[in-house]
């Protein structure tokens, strides 16, 4: 996937003044908001804010690649999000987890070409009545079975 | 904009008897499912109550209240309607005007919506099997008051605890009763609170802080977001009591961030508790001080590990570190820390408001008060159950939980997630408290339990696990790193049907080996689900690695479809195939591609003929 270089910076400046006395506390937080801002965490805002943090890029790239919450590459329009917890487990989840990877075509934690969807399980989803469970975006789609998945992700262009 | 600050314990008090008049003014209350049950529609639902009764000569007779988790979460939406305690399930809006009619102007149940058991409708919440064996202390509340407003809670009588400590009591006292009720914490480990008060306390220290672990990782689990969801100030409430018992002026609430509602109720109870002068500088006039912030995670299951999760806090990779020094004693910054879990805070007020005496009647000898689980998996009544220490698993599955649905059998409960054991039918009747799950290979952990039936197999369910726990190990210590991954790849085999060569021997010492020699909780519990199996469901595991077979029919290595003759030719499974491995005229005799069949299983659920053999 091709780098942009040509982000803007503008979230950025306001993300770093509203957080007066920055020190490595407060890094898990400010890639929060600028995750929030950008929809991922783009290279060019993370040198810069380095530059201007002094946290040593190494320690961001660190705190950016533990966390599964942080990606450092776009996602897609749509996010299906696939329960992998017990109760879905038990509950028949990979076959419909099996059945969202054949329809995208996509394994998890990746992207359409298309740029339409990205692929995520999740450990759970805290709706455990409804096992089977996944969500688009934020609608919850439970009792899933794999015939009905390629019904759902057809209604979202 | 006047001051609103609380000043005392009597003007707490007065305010409550102020809010308990404005609300008789109503003469019933629709109570809304608001959290877990907006997955099923439950806005649509209050969105067309408050239409209708706007419209209707009730309005301002009827209140219309968003609260936070009922309990019955297999029924949702749930509503329960107040003076009657009546409780509707899977209500549509289409159902309001019915309700409106019968219920809130006839003052009758409309039965079709309610619970039946035995053909028997059950309108009552009090009659359903599902909360006669519960004893709801901490969540007394929740599904009761609505989680975004303080004035319901204080109604409720909140606050009332926390605030007589501060002022009525030293901070000894209160570690002493805390002891005194026999609390352990509900995080999962179970140590007694009022001890872990004391070390924080005595040590040294110029600022100490306190921290609320609600990571809740346990995948599968959600009595932590109820909690914070539908009461969030019976935690913040504990957590002032906790505060002011070890000297903590600063505390944090760690979130997940898969909990997006928990993040928004917590923070605007905060918020509306500081307005009330419950929260920050001199609390009700008690000349103590204590700030409370809310953090969230950013996904990772060892950041519920109190040191991983220390580390998260102050923005570094979520690793544990070895212990001793306890946070106790080098916390967060390197100062002193006490942490402890959402339930664990929420036990507190119970606490204070009951006093330990009362509080520690309930319980068994060694574990007291109650304890909620999250219960789901192959289970008829699927939701939060909070029974006192000492019930048995048969009474939470078939008396409370409704038993296994679609006529299943029993097969096994998980308790404790990826740190815990799985309970065979044999214990059923074993009294469920932190020292009984111990001797039978389980854990209490923080309350996940999942029912499983013959439809699961255990060797799965143990491979499940371990992939869970190989994929979130940090990465520091070998034992676990190396480890899991070692005996995942073994399972991984067996469940594949290439298990020559393996030995359950072998697999049994490699997981005694980790969990003795891992960093943290993480390593040192995570061969608990393949040792549990193994001990319990051993036979399973030798079909599989001997005869090749996986009776429960899960284990795709071990599987292979083929069509019968009784086949009638109805095409049904040729329609779902998604890769196209099925061929056969209308009325003949279908086969299946064994070398494009992907084994999904599709065609089996499909067959109405059991014409698919697996
Ligand atoms: C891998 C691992 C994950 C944990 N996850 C949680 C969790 O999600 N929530 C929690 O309260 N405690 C969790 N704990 C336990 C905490 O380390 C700690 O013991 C607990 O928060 C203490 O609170 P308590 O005394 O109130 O139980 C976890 C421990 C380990 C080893
Ligand atoms: S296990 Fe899937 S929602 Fe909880």
């Amino acid at each position: 996937m091709a780098i942009q270089t040509d982000v803007d910076m503008e979230a950025l400046d306001g993300i770093l003044s509203a957080t007066p006395d920055i020190d490595s506390g407060d890094l898990i937080y400010i890639l929060q908001e600028i995750q929030t801002a950008y929809g991922y965490l783009p290279r060019p805002i993370l040198s810069e804010m380095s530059n201007r943090t002094s946290i040593p890029i190494s320690r961001i790239y660190g705190v950016a690649t533990f966390y599964e919450q942080f990606h450092l590459a776009p996602h897609g329009k749509h996010t299906v999000r696939c329960c992998r917890g017990t109760a879905c487990h038990v509950r028949g989840a990979q076959s419909v987890s099996d059945a969202i990877a054949r329809t995208l075509k996509i394994e998890p934690d990746q992207t359409t070409p298309d740029m339409l969807f990205t692929f995520e399980t999740v450990a759970c989803l805290g709706t455990c009545f409804l096992a089977p469970v996944m969500m688009v975006d934020d609608d919850y789609y439970g009792h899933l079975t794999a015939d009905k998945i390629q019904d759902i992700l057809e209604r979202y262009t | 904009m006047p001051d609103k600050k609380i000043k005392s314990l009597d003007q707490l008090q007065s305010l409550k008897q102020q809010l308990i008049a404005d609300k008789s003014q109503y003469k019933a209350r629709i109570l809304i499912c608001m959290t877990g049950c907006r997955a099923l529609g439950a806005q649509a639902v209050c969105d067309a109550f408050r239409r209708q009764l706007a419209k209707s000569t009730l309005a301002d007779q009827v209140e219309v209240v968003e609260v936070g988790c009922i309990g019955i979460c297999a029924m949702a939406p749930v509503i329960l309607i107040e003076p009657y305690d009546y409780l509707y399930g899977k209500v549509k809006p289409e159902d309001i005007p019915e309700i409106i009619a019968t219920t809130l102007t006839g003052g009758k149940p409309v039965e079709r919506l309610t619970v039946t058991e035995d053909g028997k409708s059950l309108p009552k919440i009090s009659d359903i099997p599902f909360y006669k064996k519960q004893q709801r202390l901490v969540l007394a509340n929740c599904g009761r008051i609505d989680p975004k407003r303080i004035e319901d809670s204080i109604a409720a009588g909140g606050y009332a605890g926390a605030i007589k400590a501060l002022t009525q009591m030293t901070p000894q006292l209160v570690i002493d009763e805390v002891t005194q009720s026999g609390l352990r914490g509900r995080g999962g480990a179970g140590f007694p609170t009022g001890i872990k008060w004391g070390f924080c306390s005595k040590s040294p220290g110029d600022q100490k802080y306190l921290i609320c672990n609600a990571d809740e990782g346990d995948p599968g689990a959600f009595m932590d977001r109820a909690l914070l969801e539908g009461d969030p100030h019976r935690v913040i409430e504990g957590m002032i009591t906790a505060a002011y018992a070890t000297g903590a002026t600063k505390g944090f609430i760690y979130v997940r961030a898969e909990y997006p509602i928990a993040v928004e109720h917590i923070n605007l109870a905060i918020e509306q508790a500081q307005i009330l002068g419950l929260l920050g500088e001199d609390i009700a006039g008690s000349g103590f001080d204590f700030d409370l912030d809310v953090r969230i995670g950013a996904g990772a299951f060892v950041c519920g590990e109190e040191t991983a999760l220390i580390a998260s806090l102050e923005g570094q990779r979520g690793m544990p570190r070895p212990r001793p020094p306890f946070p106790a004693v080098a916390g967060y910054k390197g100062k002193p820390s006490n942490i402890n879990n959402v339930e664990t805070f929420a036990n507190v007020t119970v606490i204070m408001e009951t006093g330990a005496e009362e509080y520690s009647d309930i319980g068994t000898e060694k574990s007291k008060g109650t304890k909620i689980f999250a219960l789901a998996g192959k289970v008829k009544y699927t939701g939060l159950v909070e029974v006192p220490m000492g019930t048995t698993l048969r009474e939470i599955v078939f008396e409370i939980g409704g038993g296994i649905p679609d006529e299943g059998q029993f097969k096994a409960a998980q308790l404790g997630g990826p740190s815990g054991g799985c309970i065979p039918p044999k214990f059923l009747d074993h009294e469920i408290d932190y020292d009984s799950l111990q001797e039978i290979g389980a854990i209490m952990g923080s309350g996940g339990l999942i029912v499983m039936d013959q439809s699961t197999c255990m060797v799965d369910v143990a491979r499940y696990f371990l992939d869970f726990t190989q994929s979130e190990s940090c990465g520091k210590c070998t034992p676990c790193r190396v480890g899991t991954a070692k005996m995942l790849h073994i399972l991984q085999a067996i469940c594949d049907g290439k298990s020559e060569g393996i030995d359950l021997d072998e697999l049994i010492k490699l997981g005694e080996n980790i969990k003795l020699t891992s960093l943290c909780g993480l390593g040192q519990t995570a061969p608990n689900p393949v040792l549990s199996t193994i001990k319990h469901f051993r036979e399973e595991y030798r079909q599989h690695i001997e005869e090749n077979t996986c009776q429960a029919g899960v284990c795709k290595g071990l599987l292979g479809y083929e069509i019968l003759d009784v086949c009638v030719g109805c095409g049904a499974c040729k329609k779902v195939c998604p890769v196209d491995s099925i061929t056969g005229g209308k009325k003949a005799l279908h086969t299946i591609d064994k070398e494009t069949c992907i084994k999904c299983g599709q065609c089996f659920t499909a067959c109405k003929f059991k014409a698919i053999k697996r």
